[in-house]
């Protein structure tokens, strides 16, 4: 577990008691770890919709959302299978472009500009919005190849040795891999490897990393690694990640965003006041798993 | 079913289906072997000739002699066949690699799924098409056409021939080096479209270095059909032995040699009959070479991706 934590300014203080909660292990039967809102709630929104609605052919996936994120605060997205989690994920970096079937429909932000404008090109906006996938998909290449990736697209090369040593230090992966960044990316576990895709997606420095269920295909040890380094993100970047786990969700986000089926977003609140006092019956059922 | 003696129907009839089964297994083993036994003995004829004539021309003198001149000299230098078989081979290649894979990158990536249903039993369909129409073609238009050009074209020509082999072999690049490109799971795709990596950087960047092993057996195998090639070769760029070849000037190459003397010695029976497998176990030595290596490339480099 890292320290770094400890050392960072909290405007809302009472960081001894975040401390605390860094250092011990982490519970997983505690649902709601109250300290993790002690990381500052005021700050501003960098990613918000209003009346999205996204469609897949003729059926209708998501409706009418209405989500603001905030800036450097880890906002997860839970909700049962199939009632588009993934689907809005991917609307905020418009990687449902490469979905031939999908269209969108309505206003989706980021930092006031609407990402579906027709002067808004996609991959530009997918250098500032990184992404992890749900099972690690490095690329064949070396270790350093892959971090070294988006630098090399973006044009960003002058001292990338130093830039790929930093971003797999923030992915806390560098003591493992730095005597062998020459081997293949491939040849990591399965954990290893998908630290290696978090390292990959910051080493261009985005403003928002999306992670779609970053932790569902690792055993419990490389997910609580994961866990780990996600709660260290938020100290610099915007983290929104989906899961299916509600203790990781309790665990590590900020504020909650609660999908049920039919594509609605049903509750969106501080991650404390979804899971201890949801507005909604049906958050309530789903949470303590009366309905999935 | 519905039998009134209580003699299950499974039972009874094995040693019938088994003396059925064993004699299918042997039938089809028979036609397995038929191609191995052929292989085989065609390879050993090819050997037995040459080691004849080898005993009539020194090995040195052959592999390493510089002049072709079979009937008149009786000067059996293979140096110029090899040259001119390398030569149209590279040439050849020089059309058919880039173009093969910028096929299979389109077809791939970039063609919709409609676009490839048309476009790929298209360009397998000039893999049907009988090689001596290619050579004909070459001689015929392609000749005169790069003339017009204002190319110094002699009616033969390496340059025609080797455009047409490129051509021909383009569908064999393309249509193998397509299936490995698809054959890159979406999610490395993903990864580079997620990093704000465009079409092409992800094509090339991302799919053709995943690819690399099946296309590069793409480029062998077609390679070896250029190396073998002889109906383009013979009709187009005719058959003048020579050791720097130029793309503007007739050359022969080292099928092309052995159709000469196989019309000019029918009888058999003289060296110059017996250089033709000489030639023969050059060629096959080659492309076996280069068969292995192809399959040593894509077993070592298979499991690039999961
Ligand atoms: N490429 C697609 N084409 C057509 N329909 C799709 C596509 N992707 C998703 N859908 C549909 O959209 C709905 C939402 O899917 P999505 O993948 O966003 O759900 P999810 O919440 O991420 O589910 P899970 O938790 O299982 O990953 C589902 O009904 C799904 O069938
Ligand atoms: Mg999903």
């Amino acid at each position: 577990m890292s320290n770094e934590n400890m050392t960072t300014p909290d405007p809302n203080t009472e960081s001894g008691s975040r401390v605390e909660s860094q250092t011990s292990p982490r519970p997983g039967s505690e649902v709601v770890d109250s300290d993790e809102l002690n990381r500052p709630k005021t700050s501003e929104t960098v990613v918000s919709s209003r009346d999205l609605d996204v469609f897949y052919g003729d059926t209708q996936a998501l409706q009418g959302i209405d989500i603001e994120i905030p800036k450097k605060q880890v906002t997860a997205m839970i909700g049962p299978s199939g009632c588009g989690k993934s689907t809005f994920l991917r609307c905020i970096n418009r990687m449902n472009d490469l979905i031939d079937s999908c269209r969108i429909e309505g206003e989706l932000k980021f930092e006031a500009k609407n990402v579906y404008d027709s002067d808004v090109d996609p991959v530009a906006l997918r250098r500032r919005i990184g992404m992890v996938f749900q099972s690690p998909n490095p690329f064949p290449k070396t270790i350093y190849e892959n971090v070294a990736y988006g630098l090399k697209i973006q044009g960003k090369t002058e001292n990338m040795d130093q830039k790929v040593e930093d971003a797999l230090k923030s992915a806390a992966l560098w003591d493992e891999v730095k005597d062998r960044l020459d081997e293949s990316g491939l040849d990591l576990s399965g954990g290893q490897q998908q630290r290696l895709c978090i390292a990959r997606a910051i080493a261009v420095d985005p403003e928002v990393i999306l992670m779609d269920e970053p932790a569902s295909a690792l055993d419990p040890v490389a997910t609580s690694q994961v866990e780990d380094l996600i709660s260290d993100l938020a100290e610099e970047y915007t983290v929104v990640i989906v899961t299916h786990n509600m203790q990781q969700a309790a665990r590590i986000s900020d504020k909650t965003a609660v999908f049920l089926t039919g594509g609605e977003l049903v509750e969106f609140d501080d991650t404390q006041k979804v899971f201890e006092n949801p507005e909604s019956q049906r958050v309530e059922d789903y949470i303590t798993g009366k309905f999935g | 079913m519905s039998q009134e003696n209580n003699t299950p129907d499974f039972v009874g009839r094995s040693g019938i289906r088994s003396a059925r089964e064993q004699s299918i297994k042997w039938l089809l083993f028979g036609c397995a072997a038929l191609s191995v036994a052929v292989t085989t003995a065609i390879v050993a004829t090819l050997l037995f000739d040459a080691i004849d004539f080898f005993l009539e021309v020194s090995p040195m003198a052959f592999f390493f002699g510089t002049t072709w001149s079979p009937t008149i000299d009786q000067a059996f230098g293979v140096v110029p066949l090899v040259a001119g078989t390398l030569f149209v081979t590279v040439l050849s290649a020089c059309i058919a690699i880039p173009v093969g894979v910028a096929s299979a990158t389109y077809l791939s990536e970039y063609a919709s799924r409609k676009t490839r249903s048309i476009i790929k039993p298209a360009l397998e369909i000039l893999a049907g098409i009988p090689t001596v129409v290619y050579g004909y073609f070459a001689l015929v238009y392609l000749t005169p056409a790069l003339e017009w050009l204002g190319l110094p074209l002699s009616t033969f020509n390496a340059l025609s021939a080797s455009i047409m082999i490129g051509i021909m072999i383009i569908p064999m690049v393309s249509s193998l080096s397509e299936d490995a490109m698809s054959a890159v799971p979406d999610s490395l795709r993903q990864a580079g479209y997620g990093m704000g990596a465009t079409k092409l950087e992800v094509s090339t960047g991302v799919v053709i270095p995943a690819a690399a092993s099946g296309i590069f057996s793409s480029f062998i195998l077609a390679l070896s059909r250029a190396i073998g090639e002889t109906m383009i070769v013979v009709v187009a760029a005719g058959m003048r032995p020579r050791l720097v070849p130029s793309p503007f000037e007739s050359l022969e190459v080292m099928t092309a040699a052995m159709v000469q003397l196989v019309t000019t010695d029918i009888a058999g029976g003289s060296t110059a009959y017996r250089a033709m497998f000489a030639i023969g176990i050059t060629l096959f030595a080659i492309t076996f070479a280069m068969n292995l290596a192809s399959t040593f490339v894509a077993s070592r480099y298979r499991e690039e991706y999961q």
